[in-house]
């Protein structure tokens, strides 16, 4: 049994104050002069390699350039404070929570509610940067063969999209609703790392910073698998593509750390295993992944810097290198993303349905087995991504087995769905209707995932539409739609206001029913031979393709739907949310609204589970014990 | 708001980015196209990358390689070959292909074959099988051209051939020889950049 | 009205569904189900496409049903928060679960392996694997065409190692005779598809992929590039035949002689190749 942490005293705000605060603008500051100091650094020790001057670009210098630059940037943000402090022996001060302002959403804070919210805004922007750059691909294809864009560019388009939405926004759960929620779900009053909590999620706007400055160097043409040769070839945008990621890899690891250690160590009393969230759990099995899979990204990221930069040969068959082992450690990584982006959703989904059902989660235990058993398994079967590679051709029926049997624990997910849904009570409210569209939305991505780890079925749809398909339909069905499931079911936690929930429905149906208009013709464009990543096609595709593009567009405005909700719920209407107006029983919902500073007034004992609906011999969810009065106070 | 200025700015920055087309003058069902190929471009974005220019109508050097011809007429290319011997990476791309009458001149002289380390470039359009190898000078050659446009009395070949156009519709061309020095496999920068080693052909 | 009536009513409109959309899709799509039947992979392709469809529809169709019958009839009533009744779970029907979806996955694995280990022309199946590496688990009968696809930014050209190593534009096929296609690249990685001939199978620098296949009907198919290889890969496209033999023999015979000149030049034929330049500095 794990205990609560001495309470830290909630101390004001960091002693500066006015000009000379640690915020971003400084921090911005730091990553320009930084980059300046990199790049002239780099240009005085590359300049007497030949190949620099004839191609006009200088890798050596651009990745020094962001090397200081991040330095800069998270000195400026006041990041480096505390080491620096204790490297000079001084105490470098107790963990603040500053709570008052919007200035505190521009600084490095420690108060693991405000690191939601940023989260929250951050992964926001970018969601929308990397759903503009779907507008243009999909504009590009209205036509078989007439380009709106330069080839070139229309591969870093496609480029920007992928790393956009695979990068910057796999955290969109564990980013916003991780940070804010789970603390509070498991009766802590903060997480485990709080300064580490900062620097992750400050490395996220700063890597989008750098993907997009791949722009100003002529964008990177490999899509986000990044695939050597190509990616060696290519021109310096491929350098920020290679940082960016490398940011993001480190930022996924220092969080999966700080949220392993959070639940593990700082569960209130009483907070046992079988008592745990859904979502907690769903968030323990992910941050595991992003514990283990990352590390390999890194190391494959590192070695591509090195081919571009210092003449070594990795990945250049023709020196002794080998383009496989980029595929491999890449999809080492790969495959273990995918349910980094998955098991999030199936998380959110699960917490949600028992609120709007009136039930206790059915089959709890299974859904916790088929969490672990994902996660346990997405580290077997990453070969299916090179089934017509040439890989060792006897390994290939293995892959396909690990590959299909990851359907079976997948498939506990539903039946816990299906049971919790039985003989229950169910109002439809929004984020209901986003989370029953998250099984219909995962059902097709997951059974058209199987005719993808079947071989012979592989070979015609590999590298089509159709795989295309099926990762939007598990990503963008699947994970978005809990992301938005979560956003209307926490929001009213999160920050204090109602969304209107008229809009919330038209947003709803309008995306459901634009996003399968949108992706259910791909699966068909795949089958008839279009290949991914083109921007050409056979003439006789063209109807479906526009049909495609059009309801891409209407999807597109789907969204703006919702930033007007947001927009107008948060800044114009602000009407105050209830404290708990589902009804819920979790302990996130027994907090008021907002939450206060230090979240519990009192050391918290939990008493029973949180989806103890329909028992009415069950004792309320928890017990405060006396205030903590703050030492000094 | 700065996030919205700097969308705008790279969706702008990306729908003006493709070069100019440049029309090209036909009489009797003959087109003449006259083309350069230099080392380096010599003047901004990117002063040392291999290049093609063009003439356009008034008999100007423009920096582009999106060519308007018109459809079903033959094309007559001259191309003006400022630059050095790089090499194939396949030799097969050594023979010309799709050309009127199968032969190509080099200096007046006619080319069966060239022998792949010779190659400074190829001229070829995939969709219509024309491919036609393009002589570099030699390293040693005098006066070579160090500033673009480059002029007739300059070290360079004279290399011309001949093909059939087609119905319309859009085919893009190509260079095979891995011209772009500085990069892995001499295939990035100009050779995977519209401008420089890649075009599109606009028949019409 | 109890749980047993609920599911009892589930299960036979799912029945039901389930009856009617198989033979929706057996009778309707699988006559015209992609890849089609232009060679024996192709074909084998299309019938595992069809099994996957028969078998995976009715458990789509299972969930959908489930889940909305429940949304139908488990509403809560109109003003009122009532708790449902506090069900946990059902070791029994968990059980089932688990051994059913296991049963089903066990199943389609064993399926595809068995397809994957027939030699690449047996009355059996074609070893539908696309592209299988240096060393195909499993190897056809008698003395198939040797061809070489080389993938270079951004075309293919095919080299024909029992006709003299001729070196082609355009490929071309004898009808009826099974094919060994050597698949390379001298730069990037591209992915040789021929959508029609139900081929699949990477181009890696340094790398020799092998796939096999029999074309059944003379025609056109189409080749595209599959992975992105950089600024023209959408534009990687070209048609091949599919000739009679005669027709084969006719066409191979011209291209020998049409491209003497650069054969001449064309190194010895290997598995791979790697011309120079190799490495930055061109």
């Amino acid at each position: 049994m794990s205990h609560t942490e001495t309470p830290a005293p909630a101390t004001p705000a960091a002693g500066r104050s006015g000009i000379l605060t640690f915020n971003l603008l400084w921090g911005l500051v730091g990553l320009v002069v930084g980059y300046a100091i990199g790049l002239w650094i780099g240009h005085r020790m590359g300049s007497r390699f030949d190949w620099v001057a004839e191609t006009d670009y200088n890798d050596v210098a651009i990745l020094i350039g962001y090397a200081l630059g991040t330095l800069g940037y998270l000195f400026g943000l006041g990041i480096l404070n505390h080491p620096i402090a204790r490297m000079f022996g001084r105490s470098g001060g107790d963990i603040a929570k500053s709570s008052t302002g919007w200035s505190r959403y521009a600084r490095a804070s420690t108060d693991h509610k405000v690191i939601g919210n940023q989260y929250l805004i951050g992964i926001g922007i970018f969601f929308f940067i990397g759903g503009l750059n779907a507008m243009l691909i999909r504009t590009e294809l209205l036509h078989p063969n007439s380009p709106t864009f330069s080839p070139g560019q229309y591969l870093t388009i496609v480029g920007l999209h992928g790393a956009m939405m695979i990068m910057m926004v796999s955290s969109i759960i564990l980013g916003p609703f991780g940070h804010f929620f789970v603390p509070l779900m498991i009766g802590s009053r903060r997480m485990a790392f709080p300064r580490l909590e900062a620097l992750s999620f400050w490395l996220l706007p700063l890597a989008g910073v750098v993907l997009m400055s791949t722009i100003a160097y002529g964008g990177f043409p490999t899509g986000w698998t990044g695939y050597p040769t190509l990616g060696s070839q290519a021109d310096s945008g491929m350098d920020g593509y290679l940082v960016a990621f490398a940011l993001v890899g480190i930022g996924m690891i220092l969080n999966a750390l700080n949220m392993l250690v959070t639940v593990f160590n700082h569960r209130a009393p009483g907070m046992t295993w079988a008592r745990l969230p859904i979502f907690v759990w769903s968030m323990l099995t992910t941050s595991v992944l992003m514990l283990l899979g990352p590390p390999m990204l890194l190391a494959a990221v590192v070695m591509e810097m090195l081919d571009r930069t210092s003449g070594t040969a990795f990945f250049s068959s023709s020196s002794g290198g080998s383009p496989f082992l980029w595929e491999n450690l890449f999809w080492f990584f790969g495959h273990p993303e995918v349910y980094i982006l998955a098991l999030p959703g199936f998380g959110i989904v699960l917490e949600i349905l028992p609120v709007f059902a009136r039930k206790p989660l059915w089959g709890q235990r299974l859904a916790i087995a088929g969490m672990l058993g994902v996660t346990l398994l997405s580290f077997m079967v990453w070969q299916h991504h090179l089934f017509v590679s040439g890989i060792n051709s006897s390994l290939r029926p293995f892959y396909m087995f690990t590959t299909e049997l990851i359907s079976v624990p997948t498939g506990f997910i539903f039946l816990c769905g299906i049971g919790t849904l039985w003989r229950a009570k169910i109002r439809y409210t929004v984020p209901m209707l986003f989370a029953l569209a998250f099984f219909f939305n995962f059902l097709i991505g997951g059974l058209s995932g199987v005719y993808l780890s079947d071989v012979p079925s592989d070979v015609s749809l590999h590298g089509s539409f159709f795989v295309m398909a099926h990762f939007h339909y598990t990503i963008m069905g699947g994970l978005v739609f809990a992301f938005f499931a979560g956003i209307y079911y926490w929001l009213p936690k999160m920050a204090g206001v109602e969304l209107n929930e008229r809009l919330g429905k038209i947003h709803f149906w309008t995306t459901f029913v634009f996003f399968n208009s949108t992706f259910l013709p791909l699966f068909a464009v795949g089958m008839l031979g279009m290949p991914r990543r083109v921007a050409t096609y056979a003439p006789h595709l063209q109807f479906l393709n526009d049909w495609v593009s059009i309801s891409a567009f209407l999807l597109g405005a789907s969204m703006l739907v919702f930033l007007a909700n947001f927009v107008w719920s948060l800044l114009v209407a602000r009407i105050p949310a209830a404290a708990n107006p589902w009804m819920a029983r979790s302990l996130e919902w027994q907090l008021p609204t907002p939450v206060p500073v230090w979240d519990f007034d009192g050391p918290v004992r939990i008493l029973a589970g949180p989806y103890e609906y329909g028992n009415p011999a069950a004792p309320p969810v928890m017990e405060l014990g006396p205030p903590i009065v703050a030492a000094g106070d | 708001m700065i996030v919205i200025l700097l969308v705008a700015w790279y969706v702008v920055g990306y729908v003006i980015s493709l070069p100019p087309t440049v029309p090209q003058a036909s009489a009797a069902g003959v087109t003449n196209v006259t083309v350069q190929t230099v080392a380096s471009y010599g003047r901004p974005p990117h002063p040392d990358w291999v290049s093609y220019l063009v003439k356009n109508e008034s008999g100007q050097w423009v920096h582009s390689t999106i060519w308007k011809v018109p459809a079903n007429s033959i094309v007559r290319v001259t191309v003006l070959q400022y630059d050095g011997q790089s090499g194939l990476r396949n030799p097969f791309l050594g023979q010309p292909r799709g050309v009127v009458g199968g032969t190509m001149t080099v200096n007046g002289k006619p080319l069966k074959v060239l022998n792949p380390d010779e190659a400074s470039h190829t001229f070829t359009i995939p969709d219509l099988g024309v491919s036609v190898p393009l002589k570099g000078i030699a390293d040693d050659a005098p006066n070579q051209c160090a500033v673009t446009p480059c002029t007739l009395g300059q070290a360079h070949y004279t290399i011309t051939f001949e093909f059939r156009t087609g119905k319309p519709g859009l085919h893009r061309w190509q260079c095979f020889v891995p011209c772009a020095a500085g990069w892995l496999y001499g295939f990035g920068g100009p050779m995977q950049t519209v401008g420089w080693m890649d075009g599109f052909i606009k028949v019409v | 009205m109890d749980s047993r009536t609920d599911i009892t009513r589930a299960v036979i409109v799912w029945v039901v569904l389930a009856i009617v959309a198989d033979l929706l899709i057996g009778f309707l799509l699988a006559p015209h189900m992609p890849p089609g039947h232009f060679s024996n992979t192709a074909s084998d392709q299309t019938e595992i496409n069809n099994i996957l469809a028969l078998i995976l529809t009715p458990i789509g169709l299972g969930v959908v049903t489930f889940f909305v019958y429940a949304l139908v009839s488990f509403r809560q009533p109109a003003g009122a928060i009532e708790d449902g009744p506090p069900l946990r779970g059902d070791r029994r029907l968990q059980l089932g679960w688990v051994g059913v979806t296991t049963t089903v996955v066990i199943v389609l694995a064993i399926v595809g392996t068995i397809e994957l280990l027939q030699a690449p022309n047996s009355q059996a199946g074609s070893g539908a694997g696309g592209g299988q590496g240096a060393s195909a688990i499993s190897h056809p009968s008698g003395n198939p065409l040797q061809v070489q696809v080389i993938a270079q930014q951004w075309q293919f050209t095919y080299r024909y190692p029992q006709y003299g190593g001729v070196e082609t534009f355009s490929l071309a096929l004898p009808v009826g005779r099974t094919v060994e296609f050597h698949v390379t690249s001298i730069d990037a990685i591209h992915s040789f598809w021929a959508y029609q001939l139900g081929v699949k199978a990477d181009a890696v620098p340094g790398a020799d992929n092998v796939a096999f296949t029999t074309p059944e009907h003379m025609g056109l198919f189409e080749v595209r590039c599959a992975e992105l290889c950089g600024l023209w890969h959408g534009y990687m496209y070209s048609r091949g035949h599919v000739l009679s033999s005669a027709g084969f023999s006719k066409w191979i015979a011209h291209a020998q002689i049409a491209n003497a000149p650069a054969t001449h030049y064309l190194p010895k034929y290997a598995h791979v190749y790697y011309p120079l330049p190799l490495q930055r500095g061109g």
